[in-house]
């Protein structure tokens, strides 16, 4: 039950965790972060996990990126599946233009040049950032950048896409829009979505499912469907009521907590 | 009612370019070439005048002799000599000849070295603190020994130009490798970069601004570790910048000694420009250069 590997699974979009435990550091000063955490994402499916701070929600979308090494149980991804990360920082390389930066990954996967051109513009395209190729990232905006990062992040050509709270650090209207641009890339592209949230709301306008993990040590406590019909609006009331709900069990965890 | 405003995709297309377009207005500056220049060099000019009167006005007191310390007006005439003359051409090239060779080998040696402990922690915990120690050295007491094992020779400013620059250089490197954004490093591991790759699309693009101030520290050590060692070992042949200064202090040609000391400021701080340059252009790159332009 060890085993640190990401083995085969049969559809190539899905996720599966079965018991993940991740502990941190040794002996008495050792501290559990995720425990037992099993979950089954349908390729396709768009799953938001939601949590206080310490839920280890972070650590997860580390773990199935295989950038961090599992303590205790195990995670499938599809044949050969190497998923792509983003994050609260847009982590573009500040030495690259918009198109060097959309490149690197095509880079490393040794695609000609002509090929590497024509794919960096179509992806450049499909986040409406065309015009803006040969700018550097201290040009752009917060919300730009993170579209800069995520046509980069599709640039892996992957099935799976890990996002860690991409839009925490952007204004309200910037985050309706990305989540509207978001939405329509996912619809477009089939792709399976991991993302990680503490806020609910954007939990519900994006989901298809919301997870919820309880904090010290992270594991899922509450998940419930989000039947509301695409396209949504994070205003409509459907989405409120949902987010409310989501809400009340959220602050029933913390509360725990403050005993 | 939610989807007759969102499944209008053209009118999604126009916020999402407006946004952008409001979002970067204003970023552009508009200030021209030549004006940015003046700006950074009138007060260059400024201070050079005012170093310029002070120096005057000391001679004017007549607190030294004339012929120990001249105006600066027949310094300017005995450096307008020597520069048409071969003597401070040879004397330049020499000096130059050895500063490159030396400097280069000094990057050689400090790039690998630095490389090396910024990857290895055996080789950190080893001498990690001993290149540090060997940047605290002044250059200079390593004239003796370096006189001891190579004599009076090309050889043993080598020596000293090299002990005074790599350690800077290495330590550039290794905090340049350090101080690597551990986000960029998870960026660049999720995109592909294992293993080199990482270090030639990551770390080394990354690392090059502390690099370049390593660089810039280590041929400031070069340079006056090379002057400290000209002063001491002359005699061999050819009469370097240092030799010269030496020189003109046993025949007490004051007017050629302050020459030749203004000859080694300017060239310093022509080097240093072009490191200055460097800098400014990477740091302009990378988007950390502020708005005031410096």
């Amino acid at each position: 039950m060890t085993s640190t590997t990401t083995t085969p699974h049969s559809a190539t979009g899905s996720v599966a965790l079965h018991g993940v435990t991740k502990v941190y550091g040794q002996g008495e000063g050792a501290v559990l972060a995720l425990d037992g955490v099993s979950l089954d994402v349908a390729p396709g499916e768009f799953v938001c996990l939601v949590g206080a701070s310490g839920c280890g929600k972070s650590t997860l979308l580390n773990l199935v990126a295989g950038l961090d090494r599992i303590s205790g149980g195990r995670i499938e991804l599809g044949d050969g599946v190497d998923p792509g990360l983003m994050f609260q920082e847009s982590a573009l390389f500040p030495w690259l233009t918009v198109e060097g930066n959309v490149e690197v990954p095509l880079k490393l996967r040794g695609m000609p040049r002509a090929a590497r051109r024509e794919r960096v513009a179509e992806l450049l395209r499909t986040v409406h950032l065309a015009d803006f190729a040969r700018k550097r990232p201290h040009e752009l905006s917060g919300g730009m950048r993170q579209r800069v990062a995520l046509a980069r992040t599709l640039a892996l050509d992957t099935p799976v896409l890990l996002m860690d709270e991409p839009f925490g650090a952007l204004d309200a209207m910037t985050r309706d829009i990305l989540h509207d641009e978001l939405e329509r890339i996912w619809t477009e592209r089939k792709l399976t979505v991991l993302f990680v949230t503490h806020n609910v709301r954007e939990a519900a306008r994006l989901a298809d499912r919301i997870i919820l993990l309880s904090s010290r040590p992270g594991r899922i406590i509450y998940s419930t469907r989000v039947d509301v019909p695409r396209p949504r609006r994070i205003d409509s009331p459907e989405i409120a009521s949902i987010a409310a709900e989501v809400t009340d069990k959220l602050r029933t965890e913390v509360g725990r907590h403050g005993q | 009612m939610a989807s007759d405003t969102l499944a209008d995709a053209p009118r999604a297309d126009a916020e999402i370019s407006g946004l952008d377009a409001l979002e970067i207005a204003g970023r552009q500056k508009t200030t021209t070439r030549a004006a940015t220049i003046w700006a950074s060099t009138w007060p260059k000019l400024a201070a050079l005048a005012i170093a310029i009167g002070a120096w005057q006005a000391v001679v004017w007191a007549e607190i030294w002799p004339p012929y120990s310390l001249p105006g600066p007006a027949t310094v300017g005439q005995e450096l307008l000599r020597q520069a048409s003359g071969p003597q401070l051409w040879e004397g330049m090239a020499t000096t130059l000849r050895r500063a490159a060779l030396g400097y280069v080998f000094s990057v050689g040696v400090g790039l690998l070295l630095g490389l090396a402990v910024a990857r290895s922690r055996v080789l950190r915990a080893a001498i990690g603190s001993m290149i540090t120690a060997l940047q605290t050295m002044p250059s200079i007491a390593w004239f003796p020994l370096a006189i001891l094992l190579f004599e009076l020779s090309e050889k043993a400013i080598f020596f000293v130009v090299v002990l005074g620059a790599a350690p800077s250089i290495a330590n550039g490197v290794i905090s340049g490798v350090d101080y690597v954004s551990p986000l960029l490093l998870r960026a660049g591991r999720n995109l592909g970069a294992r293993g080199l790759n990482l270090y030639r699309y990551v770390i080394a693009p990354a690392a090059l601004p502390a690099i370049v101030a390593g660089l810039k520290q280590g041929w400031a050590f070069s340079w006056r570790s090379l002057m400290a060692g000209e002063l001491i070992v002359v005699g061999i042949s050819q009469t370097s910048l240092g030799a010269q200064l030496t020189y003109s202090r046993e025949l007490s040609d004051a007017p050629w000694l302050l020459s030749t000391m203004i000859v080694i400021l300017v060239v310093g701080l022509v080097v240093d420009a072009a490191f200055g340059a460097a800098d400014r252009a990477i740091r302009r790159r990378w988007g950390v250069l502020d708005q005031a332009g410096q």
